[in-house]
């Protein structure tokens, strides 16, 4: 009988054994597939833009000032676009920052419970709200509200898209930068009160510093954000690749001019379809080493105490 | 001498007492320069709200939700565009939510923490930061072009599902990493297999943070617009789908479509298209926000 | 004479029309028709989508906007049944269907006049002339300022908006006005979506941009339309001087291509008859000017035929008019 109960456990086993190892391949092809994704992506980025390369000089792209690539003479500079993607990056960080970085100060250090109730779940509503809403309240709203303050203002301008992908980001910057400083452990803040220190003194001067590395990462979070929004730009920027340095005109993105040559309906092969993908190959590598920065920064300069 | 101490002292105590003062109203400056700047945070998010409201509201009604587009503002409405939205979330849903909570169980229950599932962590956190429009491209290039495609509801899905996938990843991994070890234990002493811990007992375990990590995953598919523009273009689209290699529109591109004509009516639309969609994602997050409430409460 | 002739055939035609009518709405297809093209045409193919839609619901219409020269490519793919065409087909494209044996119809469906507009705050422009034209829009033009074009305006800058190089307009454009297609000044906020460019002309005082007469006659109020002298004094356009031929040279007739195996189908079949049956009221409805009735006669017939290829292998734009 029990001779019987042991084979029958075996092959039990064995059964169990197969089935455990197809299930595990199962489920590791699943995670293969974000590794398949990343190489993807790479690969086809990396292989329309060396057919790009193959008719434009890497250093006339990278350095060239003049962005025609569709007219004749033509000219393949990406300066231009690089300069408005900077141009709204830089806008909304101006403007992001500083509100996500008080937010963030005011909910860990200042917030009672019942408020931390109340501007949270707002800050996440923010954070959900779609780019294209962003865009519509660009060109509704601020444009016009824009045009009453400077009457010289263009229609589609830089400004517009800056402050609206400020207030795209911000939630980021504060939710993520209230972890960081609710990570700082409470000891630190205690000894400093009890060695006299005003609510000030301990926030900027105890607080924010402990918390540095992860407040960081969040502006690079956020600014890595900003580079790769599309909608809002596309609505409110504009679609002229230039170098001015005024907010007031219209402008170009990286990301608006993948999706205006030809809203989208590019056909195959040509050089204006790799012009997208060239873009695009940049827009990831820009995107990619700011996230890792960010979370080099997370890893590297996290304090770590003994509580 | 005495007297000099103590006049430096009494004159240094002084001095302390005022500049305390001065600290203290700098504090009291401070946080409410902090609190100000939170509100301006959540004003902006209302005046927001409002403006979408006051110009779309008039535009609500039954013939909005259920007309196709049109040229002429008053017969126009989102049919094609609300069932479109439906038909993408579904199929995404079917496609990622296995996948990425397969990847999480892996990554969590099965995977050795060695340098391989370190690398699938790190190649995943940098995927959750790729702008969705590079999602787009390689949508265009791989499965509209590559697997010939088209500009159908499967192309969507499929790229859609590429972009939430790091996120679902990451939400169940940190829902599975809740479940106690104990729990684990527990069910090897018993002689369970990996795959029978995981599927009998982990999964029901972090079931309520997985599902949120989902809904949330999917509310920010169902705002994209950029992916599916390169995707399938801006194309009047008036008829609804009816199979997986139908052509198709979605609220966002629709409220884009909008959005860019002059006239007015159509901002007004936009605005209604607008109302609609954020109506849809309120009630996916007030459910997810539901769903992990009633989880801590157990 | 001629009088008793058109009558005639504006009588066989309606019969006709009505007949062809009639047998569609008979029969419930069903099947996909997919349009793209030119954005100066989208406006008739939308409104045609859209009332075929409560005629064959069943049939699954789309139009897409990518661009004349972009839809042609798509075209010659196999991608799209028909392709909205501000332009006829270049001699490129021609020798590409040639060399792939694709078989097309080329049918006319209205009359545009190319319109060149600014903003609605600007006092100084009463007209332009050709060569006016010539000197902004041309490849490597130095006109900055207004006052570049003609002393007496204001010495402000001028910013200009106009469709992106794979729109039809813009060939016809360059054609017409600068003696080539494509030869064009290239720092202007250019755009497929003519929308964009009436938003940008609408709230830019400096702006100057061009697109077709649909697009203004839409936005009347917002923009104000610039009358061009061809040669014979300056003449703005309307239905009346786009229908004569004096609003010259920038009146041209635009199309829809129609692949001839896409005819195999029903579907697409019906539709392009409806096309043709309802571009008189819908193109005078988007804003455009109807072509004689005989010419959509011809049409139906060459449908019903199948006569495929083009009926001008036109060098210039000019040609155009005198053609048909």
């Amino acid at each position: 009988m029990s001779k019987e109960l042991e084979q029958v456990s075996i092959l039990g086993g064995q059964k169990l054994y197969w089935g455990e190892f197809l299930i595990k391949s199962l489920l590791a092809g699943c995670a293969l597939i974000s590794i398949i994704t990343t190489v993807v992506i790479i690969t086809i980025l990396a292989k329309e833009s060396f057919s790009f390369f193959d008719h434009v000089p890497f250093t006339d792209f990278i350095l060239g000032t003049s962005w025609i690539p569709l007219f004749e003479p033509s000219s393949y500079g990406v300066l231009p676009l690089l300069w408005g993607t900077l141009t709204i990056t830089f806008g909304a960080a101006l403007i992001a920052i500083p509100i996500g970085l008080a937010t963030a100060i005011f909910l860990s250090e200042y917030a009672s419970p019942k408020m931390r109730s109340i501007v949270k779940p707002l800050l996440e509503l923010l954070a959900g709200i779609p780019t294209v809403v962003y865009g519509y309240f660009a060109l509704t709203f601020v444009t016009p509200v824009l045009k009453t303050i400077f009457p010289e203002i263009q229609v589609f301008n830089a400004l517009s898209g800056s402050i609206v992908v400020g207030i795209m980001v911000l939630p980021m910057i504060a939710t993520l930068s209230d972890n960081a400083l609710r990570a700082v452990p409470d000891s630190l803040r205690q000894s400093a009160y009890a060695l006299g220190a005003t609510s000030y003194e301990v926030s900027t001067k105890i607080v924010v510093p402990a918390g540095l590395s992860g407040v960081i990462a969040s502006f690079l979070l956020a600014i890595s954000r900003a580079i790769g929004e599309t909608m809002a730009v596309t609505l409110a920027a504009g679609a002229t690749p230039n170098m001015s340095l005024t907010f007031l005109e219209s402008i170009q993105t990286m990301t608006a001019y993948i999706v205006q040559v030809s809203m989208g309906d590019t056909p195959a092969g040509g050089i204006a379809y790799q012009t997208l993908f060239a873009v695009a190959a940049l827009l990831f590598v820009i995107t990619l080493i700011l996230n890792i920065i960010s979370q080099w920064v997370l890893k590297r300069y996290q304090e770590t105490y003994d509580a | 001498m005495n007297t000099a101490t103590e006049t430096n002292s009494s004159e240094a105590a002084n001095k302390h007492l005022v500049r305390l003062e001065a600290r203290h109203r700098k504090a009291r400056l401070f946080s409410l320069f902090c609190a100000t700047v939170t509100w301006m945070g959540a004003t902006l998010l209302f005046v927001l709200l409002y403006q979408v409201c006051v110009q779309g509201y008039q535009w609500l009604d039954l013939q909005f939700l259920t007309s196709f587009p049109s040229r002429f503002p008053y017969k126009a409405g989102i049919k094609s565009a609300l069932v479109g939205t439906l038909w993408l979330i579904s199929m995404v849903a079917f496609i990622s939510i296995p996948i990425g909570v397969a990847t999480a169980l892996y990554l969590e229950e099965f995977a050795k923490k060695g340098l391989i599932s370190r690398v699938i962590e790190l190649n995943i956190a940098n995927l959750a930061g790729v702008p969705s429009i590079v999602y787009g491209i390689i949508g265009l290039a791989i499965f509209v072009r590559g697997m010939g495609l088209e500009r159908s509801l499967l192309s969507g899905a499929l790229t859609m599902s590429l972009l939430i996938l790091p996120v679902i990843i990451i939400a169940s991994r940190e829902a599975i990493k809740t479940v106690p070890m104990s729990t684990r234990h527990a069910a090897f002493a018993l002689g369970a297999t990996r795959w029978q811990t995981a599927w009998a007992h982990v999964l029901p375990a972090s079931f309520s943070g997985i599902l949120t990590g989902v809904i949330l995953a999917l509310s920010r598919a169902i705002g994209e617009t950029a992916p599916l523009i390169m995707i399938g273009g801006l194309t009047y689209v008036a008829f609804l789908p009816e199979g997986p290699m139908d052509a198709f529109t979605v609220l966002p591109i629709q409220i884009f479509n909008w959005v860019s004509r002059p006239q007015q009516e159509f901002h007004e639309l936009a605005a209604g298209a607008i109302i609609v969609l954020l109506g849809v994602l309120l009630l996916m997050n007030a459910t997810a926000i539901y769903i992990r409430y009633k989880a801590e409460k157990k | 004479m001629k009088l008793k002739t058109l009558a005639k055939s504006i009588v066989l035609s309606s019969v006709f029309a009505l007949t062809f009518s009639n047998s569609a709405m008979a029969e419930k297809l069903r099947g996909t028709v997919a349009l793209d093209g030119s954005s100066t045409v989208f406006p008739i193919s939308e409104a045609v989508a859209e009332e075929f839609g409560s005629v064959q619901p069943r049939v699954r219409v789309t139009v897409g906007v990518s661009g004349t020269g972009g839809g042609f490519k798509k075209f010659l793919a196999g991608e799209i049944d028909i392709n909205d065409a501000s332009r006829p087909i270049k001699a490129k494209e021609l020798e590409m269907a040639a060399s792939q044996s694709i078989g097309f119809l080329e049918i006319p469906v209205a009359y545009d006049g190319l319109s060149v507009v600014v903003n609605k705050n600007n006092t100084w422009v009463d007209h332009l002339t050709v060569s006016e034209l010539n000197k902004i829009w041309q490849r490597g033009s130095t006109v900055k300022n207004w006052s570049d074009v003609r002393p007496s305006w204001p010495n402000t800058p001028i910013r200009l908006y106009g469709p992106g190089t794979d729109s039809g307009t813009f060939d016809y454009f360059t054609e017409t006005i600068n003696g080539k297609s494509g030869a064009s000044r290239p720092d202007y906020t250019a755009s497929e979506d003519d929308n964009a460019l009436v938003q940008g002309i609408r709230g830019d005082k400096a702006a100057m941009g061009y697109f077709g007469f649909a697009y203004y006659e839409a936005n009347k109020d917002t923009l104000k339309i610039v009358p061009i002298d061809g040669g014979k004094g300056p003449i703005a356009p309307t239905m009346t001087t786009i229908n004569n031929g004096s609003y010259a040279p920038l009146s041209r007739p635009v199309f829809i291509y129609i692949r001839e195996k896409a005819l195999d189908r029903p579907e697409v079949k019906a539709f392009a008859e409806f096309y043709i049956n309802n571009a008189p009221t819908l193109s005078a409805e988007v804003g455009y000017i109807p072509l004689p009735a005989y010419v959509y006669e011809n049409a139906l017939n060459r449908i019903k035929n199948r006569e495929v290829g083009t009926a001008y292998y036109a060098k210039t734009a000019a040609d155009l008019l005198v053609a048909k």
